[in-house]
């Protein structure tokens, strides 16, 4: 699909993990800054979904025999970052931070499958 | 992966008391601190786990039966981990102990077996050359999972079997008569 979006959103949560792990390694739980880091990725993931969604009502078509792979991949990569962000809020500790940055990185991960699927690759 | 039943009442209100600090005041902490990570990673990896398998068997069952197959035993592994790591307790950290255990020596036996032989598996699981689709977590978790539950505090007192009443009651609403000294 997008490449450019599919990178930014990569970028982006790569960035976030990087700086929730900094966090966590200097034993500072998650802040309010990083809840704004959430909120941009997860903006950013909310725009990637309206557009996989819109090309596939466009009659867009993943290559291969894999739209509903593709679908469950854009459903977990918007549920991803918000999902950890609650799970950070009932633990006020550097572990909540190294949650946060466990699911941003792999939320980049999962960017990097959903390009695959979306080229015909099976996830 | 809210277990709802569970005595929930001191999860209100208590986020100012650092986890596991007060025995009394948790419940058991296996999901709080390193245990909240840990809780995560396997709640993701199960949900992860049980839609690709369920998408496998229910459209491609015959292609490669014995991955999807595993599959699925992969991601029942991971719900049943998940599940003891939230509900927390004697008895779920020594349920948990053993599914961890299992956990890994199915990413052992699995990963081996698709390096020695890659024709067996035609199409790849969760477990496939040690996890290395997922970063390795596939074999980091179960050891993580081991070091987290293995406690070494916890299991002192454990291997006695007479505290099982008191650590795993879910029943101990504040007052304990079978604490107190009588006479």
């Amino acid at each position: 699909m997008l490449t450019p979006l599919t990178i930014a959103v990569a970028v982006a949560a790569a960035l976030l993990g990087l700086w929730c792990a900094v966090a966590a390694l200097r034993d500072q739980p998650v802040k309010d800054w990083h809840y704004a880091g959430i909120a941009v990725v997860t903006l950013l993931t909310v725009v990637q979904l309206v557009v996989g969604v819109v090309m596939l009502a466009g009659g867009d078509r993943p290559d291969g025999d894999s739209t509903a792979v593709f679908v469950s991949y854009l459903v977990s990569v918007t549920a991803c970052v918000p999902l950890v962000g609650l799970v950070a809020l009932g633990e006020r500790s550097r572990w909540g931070s190294a949650t946060v940055a466990a699911g941003a990185f792999l939320l980049a991960i999962l960017q990097l499958r959903l390009h695959d699927v979306w080229g015909g690759g099976v996830g | 992966m809210a277990d709802g039943s569970g005595p929930a009442t001191e999860d209100r209100g208590d986020h100012g008391s650092s986890p596991g600090s007060t025995p009394t005041g948790t419940r058991h902490g296996l999901s709080s601190g390193p245990g909240r990570l840990l809780v995560t990673l396997y709640a993701i990896f199960t949900v992860g786990a049980a839609s690709r398998s369920l998408y496998q068997l229910s459209t491609r069952f015959d292609e490669a039966p014995l991955a999807y197959l595993l599959s699925a035993g992969a991601a029942l592994v991971y719900a049943f981990i998940t599940v003891a790591l939230v509900r927390g307790g004697e008895l779920a950290r020594r349920f948990g102990l053993v599914a961890c255990a299992v956990e890994l020596a199915g990413v052992l036996v699995v990963g081996t077996w698709t390096v020695l032989d890659g024709a067996a598996f035609p199409d790849s699981t969760v477990w496939s050359t040690y996890g290395m689709g997922y970063l390795f977590l596939p074999l980091i978790l179960p050891v993580t999972g081991l070091i987290w539950l293995r406690r070494p505090g916890v299991d002192d007192a454990g291997n006695e079997g007479v505290d099982d009443g008191g650590d795993t009651g879910d029943d101990d609403g504040g007052a304990d008569p079978e604490r107190t000294p009588r006479g």
